[in-house]
């Protein structure tokens, strides 16, 4: 695991009018490891997420893709990279089918017709690359879906493109026991596959579960970011609440 | 009790068709009704008019369905565009009559060759969606209300250009065709034959290239059954426009389909093709499904609405000249009084729903189709103008209550 970060932030600063989001945001991400995003309610994930997706532009910093500088001004260039992210709400339709939604706004065409015979066999592969058999049928409609399902094929839409990094929103706010057990068998599947994962989460057994680091944000600033089988349940649990847990993290509310 | 072992093929086929009957059933059961309640209505209408007034079957009533039926079928065509993305188009009628009355002027006032004059009302048809479009996705007013402006101001636009209530004749032998000609029984013959043909050539072509790549398909037996399900329908149909229907057939004779069906077919398949085989279809169902995952997935929101809006104009636009080549002429009424609800009827009793998402362009036909039984069987019955308009109010309030029901039933179940 000593590969370089396939996604490098530093000194990433973000500001809504008055209100600074991040400060001096450092933050790695590594291919074939689950990054685990921590952090309490305001602390900066989300903007964090969106500021990587290319929604929301970044006041100052450096954004390293693969070691090369790279500017991302809106979400198109952040998919040009290999960044996908899977919002917590999925951004599925209802009333499409799993391949039209793997597929949507990405259709693939022979001249003006799409060629769904394609399609369905990309999305196929992609979902048995998954390793997963829960579905039925690819051209079920996704309102017919449990929920664990919609969550896989928002995450098997973000992986159809040769991405390097999948984040994931809270892929198991919502779900039961057993479809989180899942949902993250997938996650640990994605990273085995070779591909960065970033994962948000509230859930610390979750995160333990999976991840091969932890970043933990505190107020806006990245209090620690560590291997997590060198953390405690509790040190991250105090990186959360109160930024620092003995060696670890800012000292005295600024950037260690 | 004693079983008959079947061949095995047999078995396997009648299994196939076992499967997407059963299949078909549980969509039913699931709330999915499909065509199921227009083509039962149809039958049911159809069964009690032929009992009431037995000339409602006599061929020459048949024909005039089609003639009757056909201009707010392919409004409804259009109106589906606007209905899928969850909006509403009231202005669709009056749309019709202003394209109609830009016709006829430029027609019988200005003397413009035929094409010139139907290209011209077309370009209206398209103008008047793209404000309507620019007016709803980009200002961001509902299109409720938008368009309830434009009913009215289409309105008094159409009284303006047909001069305060003057009735505009057309003379042009080329337009009123259109509605009031039929093609040679051979040539008819002929169309259905290139429909059937055609129809199983999508479909087999389809199967053998979906099987040479292992994906699943439908059995060749459930195609088959389809194909001759339409043969049967297109053949039976074609049969009776075919019957001679004049009064005194040595004087004039009046057999053939009415040119008017090939409007309707080519705007069927077109529309159809539009929406399942190409993105831009694709991306409408998606806009109207999920709008802000579409904006996520790259889709151009604004651009997909403004465009269901001049398709929905367009349309109206071409109903609008085949309702002028039917009545001859066009006046302040023309796209008036019951055209836009009939419309959406026929799209809402076709399967479309109004809350968006979900319909197909073959909707506009079979509501149509159920709206025109409607109309001309109560004509028939000599019922006055206002049961037929307390019906087919009715008949489409009925038809918005199965698509809330089912909607509901979908939800509960799953589908949609």
């Amino acid at each position: 695991m000593s590969q370089a970060p396939v996604l490098e932030l530093r000194g990433i600063n973000k500001s809504f009018g008055p209100v600074q989001v991040l400060h001096d945001v450092t933050f790695s991400v590594y291919p074939g490891e689950v990054t685990a995003l921590v952090g309490d309610n305001g602390a900066g994930k989300s903007t964090l997420v969106k500021c990587i997706g290319g929604i929301h532009p970044y006041d100052s910093g450096e954004y390293l893709f693969q070691g090369e500088p790279v500017h991302v001004s809106g979400p198109r260039d952040a998919a040009a990279l290999g960044v996908e992210i899977v919002y917590q709400d999925l951004a599925l339709c209802d009333n499409l089918d799993i391949v039209q939604n793997m597929f949507l706004g990405r259709e693939r065409k022979r001249g003006l017709v799409l060629d769904e015979d394609t399609m369905e066999e990309m999305a196929a592969k992609t979902l048995a690359g998954l390793s997963v058999r829960t579905v039925k049928s690819l051209r079920q409609h996704v309102s017919s879906l449990s929920g664990g399902q919609r969550q896989t094929v928002a995450i098997a839409k973000a992986v159809l493109w040769n991405s390097k990094i999948v984040i994931l929103d809270e892929p198991t706010a919502a779900l039961g026991v057993a479809q989180t057990a899942q949902v993250l068998e997938l996650v640990r599947r994605l990273a085995d596959n070779g591909l960065a994962v970033v994962l948000i989460s509230h859930n610390m057994n979750d995160v333990f579960a999976v991840s091969d680091r932890i970043a933990a944000l505190y107020l806006g600033q990245m209090a620690a970011q560590v291997k997590t089988s060198e953390v405690t349940h509790s040190q991250v649990v105090e990186l959360i609440t109160a930024g620092r847990s003995g060696e670890l993290g800012l000292k005295n509310g600024t950037v260690a | 009790m004693t079983t008959e072992t079947l061949p095995e093929k047999q078995a396997t086929e009648s299994s196939a068709i076992g499967d997407s009957v059963r299949g078909y059933f549980d969509r039913v059961r699931g709330g999915d009704l499909g065509a199921l309640p227009a083509v039962l209505g149809l039958i049911v209408l159809c069964a009690v008019f032929a009992v009431l007034r037995p000339v409602f079957l006599s061929s020459g009533n048949f024909a005039n369905l089609f003639t009757q039926g056909a201009g707010v079928a392919i409004i409804a065509m259009g109106l589906i565009f606007v209905l899928l993305l969850g909006e509403i188009d009231l202005s669709a009628g009056y749309a019709s009559g202003v394209c109609a009355a830009v016709l006829a002027v430029l027609l019988t006032n200005r003397g413009w060759p035929w094409y010139a004059a139907v290209l011209a009302a077309m370009l209206t048809g398209v103008i008047i969606g793209l404000v309507l479009g620019w007016l709803v996705a980009k200002a961001g007013i509902p299109s409720f209300v938008v368009t309830l402006a434009a009913f009215l101001g289409f309105q008094g636009l159409l009284l303006l250009l047909v001069k305060g209530g003057t009735n505009i004749s057309i003379q042009d032998p080329t337009i009123l065709a259109i509605s009031n000609n039929n093609v040679t029984p051979i040539l008819g013959w002929t169309f259905v034959a290139v429909c059937v043909l055609g129809y199983a050539g999508v479909q087999f072509f389809q199967m053998t290239r979906r099987r040479a790549r292992g994906i699943t398909t439908a059995a060749p037996a459930v195609i088959v059954l389809r194909v001759v399900a339409l043969a049967v329908v297109l053949g039976v149909a074609m049969y009776f426009l075919n019957l001679e229907r004049s009064r005194n057939a040595a004087i004039v004779s009046l057999r053939g389909m009415p040119i008017v069906v090939i409007v309707l077919v080519v705007a069927l398949v077109l529309w159809t093709f539009v929406l399942t085989r190409t993105a831009y279809g694709r991306h409408l169902y998606a806009v109207g499904g999920n709008a802000e995952a579409s904006r996520r997935a790259g889709i151009n929101v604004d651009r997909i609405r403004v465009s269901a809006f001049v398709i929905c104009s367009f349309m109206a636009s071409i109903g609008g000249i085949i309702a002028a080549s039917r009545a001859n002429s066009v006046d302040p009424n023309t796209g008036g009084s019951n055209v836009l609800l009939y419309a959406v009827g026929a799209a809402v009793i076709g399967g479309t729903s109004l809350f968006g998402g979900k319909g197909r362009a073959l909707d506009a036909i079979l509501g149509g189709a159920v709206v025109a039984v409607i109309d001309n069987g109560m004509a028939l019955m000599g019922y006055s103008s206002g049961v037929k308009y307390v019906v087919t109010g009715l008949v489409l309030l009925l038809a918005a209550g199965v698509d809330a029901v089912s909607r509901r039933r979908t939800a509960a179940s799953g589908r949609r």
